[in-house]
């Protein structure tokens, strides 16, 4: 069944794909367009956004379909030269597998969040609906143009559109002191991970000074300079990524952008740095040493951890939700790291799984981070209210944004049968082989590692319960919350697909796996089987460990249905509604139910060492009591604050350079000429 | 066949707790008539309870049979074995533990979302020490799936190994935490400010609190199983072994199994006190350090 269906997949993919590549660059340029059109009726927000957006995530899904096909296919990459750009630099624009799979999470994420968008922007965000549809729509274009580049200069190109539009878009609410402050953080963020991503191509074009990434794949380095690169590039997408410690914008400027923009950012954005790191360190650099993945385990574990505790104990929603994504990208890149010391040590098959799980786990936060980043949108619009202790009941007021939000909760909190155990459950499975890694010690202290990520997962389980507990469950902690609405239809058909993604890997994670299954296969030369039925996905051999999330799934449901149906015959179904038990103690208000700060104790009382805390507690004689608590990141203090210090001081000292005298300068100018003289002599 | 034991388990587990605390015992049926008690009760529901309160005993259950179809507590032959291995039973009762903690939260009661905190936090320090345990029976077997490792222990018997131990030990204070039993929890409390499993059912009466009871129990049994199948695998009767009389034997096994953990847990519930909750992270860490003790031990005797 599975093989006739791929059979006819394939051959539909004959037909169709003769040259994906010129049709995935036409949609492409169709973004673009569709970007300037808003400029016809620029101030008509029902133009750009009940036309231009849903244009838009028809687009996304046109990309998502061709991607795939090339990804059934099995098509040897395809190339095209722009004569575009500087004279001497075209465009070299290349698709393989590894950019298809991210086209493909591009496209198919892409199509909810803008269906959502279209639904969302009704009133303009603090900028013109024209400016926000460009802004928008560039961003697309650009995360595009980054995966389908194939030199040097076209990446960057790219690379710079899309984080000076994501700027632009983070910054739209601009009236906001907080918001211009947060967007100005992530541009310097952005360009130092720039600066560092351009260094790393300038070593890797090892003296060739050919910037195409064909030049770059044949050029042979020693083990100093390939060291070199790797480290750069690995500190430039690391800071997109949100790795620890290059993370501090992250929380920052996800929250302050407008909701389908962080759920792009979060969802997609991140995921453009994965390609990035996997891109260099796979395809580029033809060797790679066991310490990197050593230093992208430790890394990636780390940023996991960091990012449930800090997770934990956020207030805000949309923070919340921000430091949640700094631990995917850690488990992300815990895979990755793990794809790379298996690799070194020549067990392929292991590290296949190892790339597959991040992969897949790339995929699945995709769908489900931006499913929960929409629907704290659709909160956001119902209630005006983002900080978590002003929420609550809302399940009663929006049943359809908070039973599709129940799916993305459990989904990333790493529950069978749903996407997010599926990828937990492949990183897992390739830790288990780490103990038969060649290195004495490590294959000790690796393991461990299993448990830190067991660790983690459980503690986003706690996260999530945190998150969709406090918002929609309990009682309405403002009188306001009554007259929260529902989201409308637009944006409830961009959630349910998101929410349908979500539940079609969690049952068939065989597609997940036939997804990535090429990629596997071109940068390591081994794959992970699906498993030998339909039924089950069983990577390494079926003794060994198996999985069905259908099976599951079906059981769970069809239990439920029989227990409730045996119930329903066997006991009488009456119900009186009484008051909810107070204990003896009548006078219970809403306010009186464990709040955010409550349900985050237990973390901060366990992992107190990784924050900075500030509280104020009132005495017992207070007749106005109040407890505030701040809490702050200790690597704040520790890294950046000296770093923005020095080059303060650095600025200061250059200052005193300009004197303002014509005749120091004209000094200047003489010593320069001097100095040159000397050097050309 | 798990759905109706595993409430006489609880039972037995009370009984054995009233002998050694030299009161007189509840007869060994009574979890029995507390369940069909609450079946023929009304239901009082809150006024604000939304669905997914009314829903949440139907998925435990759900989740809870479920596993137990997988657990190969009599053969391993199950034709539900294969759909999840060990690290993903875990995750299902993952699964019941978010939708119990969730349904705690909903009607908004200070305590019910007291217990849920709580019942997540245990969850996330027991986690990592459950999954190290597996970690070390796949060491031993190579497989995290229950009938390989079952089939694996009869195919070379004479494996003794020391990490064993240490992984029994951390096993056992990890099923005690997680099934709200002494040290962590008491499951027979009612002083509200203790409470952790118990908290999370404050607002649940009748057939739902019946299902949730149910529930429980089945965890437990399933709990023991698990233990059964990763450390004392006798009798468990194995692909190929002939129908009836290995089923026999093995449901003898299981019985004589059952009474002996049973005893055993009532006899570690009667000698220990509950620890105060912020103690819990101290001794659920002391389950993880056994647990990577045990590893450590196999890799540098193994090596």
């Amino acid at each position: 069944m599975l093989l006739s269906a791929n059979h006819w997949i394939s051959g539909l993919a004959e037909t169709l794909a003769v040259n994906d590549l010129h049709s995935l660059l036409l949609l492409v340029a169709a973004w673009m367009v569709l970007g300037f059109a808003g400029f016809l009726r620029p101030h008509s927000i029902r133009f750009v956004a009940r036309f231009l957006f849903p244009a838009g995530a028809v687009l996304c899904l046109g990309v998502a379909l061709l991607a795939g096909l090339f990804l059934a296919s099995g098509h040897a990459p395809q190339l095209v030269v722009l004569p575009l750009g500087l004279p001497d630099l075209p465009f070299h624009i290349r698709l393989d597998v590894l950019s298809a799979f991210f086209l493909l999470l591009l496209g198919v994420a892409g199509a909810g969040i803008s269906t959502f968008a279209a639904g969302y922007f009704r009133s303009g965000e603090g900028t013109a609906p024209a400016l926000l549809g460009l802004e928008y729509h560039l961003f697309l274009a650009s995360m595009a143009m980054v995966i389908l580049a194939d030199d040097a200069y076209l990446f960057m190109v790219a690379w710079e559109t899309m984080a000076l539009s994501s700027y632009f878009l983070v910054t739209s609410h601009h009236r906001i002191p907080e918001i211009r402050r947060a967007g100005f953080l992530y541009l310097i963020m952005a360009h130092v991970g720039a600066v560092c991503i351009l260094l790393s191509f300038g070593v890797l074009q090892g003296g060739s000074w050919q910037f195409t990434f064909d030049a770059m794949r044949s050029a042979h380095f020693t083990p100093f300079w390939a060291t070199t690169a790797f480290l750069l590039a690995l500190l430039g997408f690391g800071a997109k990524a949100g790795l620890v410690p290059m993370h501090v914008w992250l929380p920052e400027a996800h929250p302050a952008a407008p909701s389908p923009v962080s759920a792009m950012m979060s969802g997609l954005m991140l995921k453009t740095a994965i390609y990035g790191i996997l891109r260099i360190s796979f395809d580029l650099l033809s060797i790679r040493f066991w310490q990197w993945g050593v230093l992208l385990l430790v890394l990636g574990l780390f940023s996991a951890l960091f990012g449930a505790i800090f997770a934990a104990v956020q207030t805000d929603m949309k923070r919340l939700l921000a430091y949640s994504s700094i631990e995917n990208v850690g488990l992300i890149f815990a895979g990755i790291g793990l794809a790379i010391l298996f690799e070194t040590s020549n067990m392929h098959l292991f590290a296949a799984l190892a790339l597959t799980a991040a992969l897949v786990h790339s995929l699945n936060h995709a769908l489900f981070k931006s499913l929960l980043f929409l629907t704290t949108g659709s909160v956001l619009h119902a209630t005006k209210q983002r900080s978590l202790g002003k929420l609550g009941g809302l399940i009663r007021r929006m049943p359809w944004v908070a039973s599709l939000a129940l799916i993305g909760t459990l989904s990333i909190a790493g529950l069978p049968p749903l996407n997010g155990f599926v990828s937990e459950w492949l990183l897992l499975q390739s830790f288990l082989f780490t103990p038969q890694l060649p290195h004495a010690f490590l294959n000790m202290l690796i393991p461990l590692g299993a448990a830190v990520l067991a660790l983690t997962v459980a503690l986003a389980a706690y996260v999530m319960v945190k998150f969709y507990g406090v918002i929609f469950l309990g009682q309405p902690r403002e009188a306001s919350l009554v007259n929260a609405h529902d989201a409308n239809w637009l944006e409830r058909l961009g959630l349910i697909w998101l929410a349908v993604g979500c539940v079609l890997i969690g049952a068939f994670p065989q597609l997940a796996l036939m997804a990535s299954a090429p990629v596997t296969g071109k940068l390591l030369g081994e794959t992970v089987r699906p498993g030998s039925t339909v039924w089950w996905i069983a990577p390494i051999a079926q003794e060994q460990a198996s999985y069905s999330g259908l099976i599951l799934l079906a059981g769970i449901l069809s239990v439920v249905a029989i227990t409730f149906v045996c119930v329903r015959l066997l006991a009488h179904g009456r119900i009186r509604r009484t008051d909810t038990w107070d204990c003896g103690y009548p006078w219970q208000t809403s306010r009186m139910q464990d709040t955010a700060e409550g349900f985050g104790q237990p973390i901060r009382h366990m992992f107190g060492t990784f924050f900075r805390m500030e509280r104020d507690m009132p005495s017992a004689s207070d007749t106005a009591p109040r407890y505030r608590i701040y809490i702050e990141d200790r690597l704040w203090r520790a890294i950046y604050l000296p770093i923005s210090r020095g080059v303060q001081k650095l600025a200061d000292g250059i200052g005193f350079l300009q004197g303002g005298r014509l005749s120091i300068y004209l000094l200047y100018s003489f010593l320069t000429l001097l100095g040159l003289l000397v050097f050309v002599l | 066949m798990a759905i109706a034991i595993a409430p006489l388990f609880a039972g037995w587990i009370a009984q054995c707790r009233a002998w050694l605390q030299n009161r007189s015992a509840p007869p060994l049926l009574l979890p029995y008539r507390m369940l069909r008690k609450l079946f023929l009760k009304d239901v009082a529901l809150a006024t604000d309870a939304s669905v997914l309160f009314r829903a949440t005993p139907y998925v435990l259950f759900g989740t809870m049979v479920l596993a137990a179809a997988i657990i190969p507590s009599l053969v391993t032959d199950l034709p539900m074995a294969r759909v999840a291995d060990s690290i993903a039973l875990v995750g299902l009762f993952a699964t019941a533990r978010v939708f119990l903690s969730l349904a705690a939260m909903d009607i908004g009661t200070a305590f019910g979302t007291l217990g849920a905190r709580r019942e997540m936090m245990v969850g996330f320090l027991a986690e990592p020490a459950l999954l190290m345990v597996l970690f070390n029976a796949f060491l031993l077997y190579g497989s995290t799936s229950l009938p390989s490792l079952v089939d694996g222990y009869r195919t070379h018997p004479s494996i003794i190994d020391p990490s064993v131990i240490f992984a029994a030990v951390a096993f056992v204070m990890v099923a005690l935490a997680e099934n709200a039993r002494i040290p962590i929890d008491n499951p027979s409390t009612h002083l509200e400010l203790t409470m952790i499993h118990e908290a999370m059912l404050i607002e649940y009466s009748a057939r739902h609190l019946a299902l949730v009871e149910w529930a429980s129990s089945l965890k437990l049994f399933n709990y023991a199983c698990i233990g059964f199948a990763l450390f004392m695998p006798w009798g468990i009767a194995t692909h190929g072994s002939d129908g009836a009389g290995a089923l026999l034997i093995a449901i003898a096994a299981l019985m004589g199994k059952l009474v002996i953990a049973g005893a055993a847990l009532a006899l570690i519930e009667s000698l220990s006190a509950k620890l105060r909750i912020f103690r819990a992270p101290e001794y659920l860490a002391m389950a993880f350090l056994l647990a990577v003790l045990g590893l450590l031990v196999h890799l540098l005797l193994g090596a």
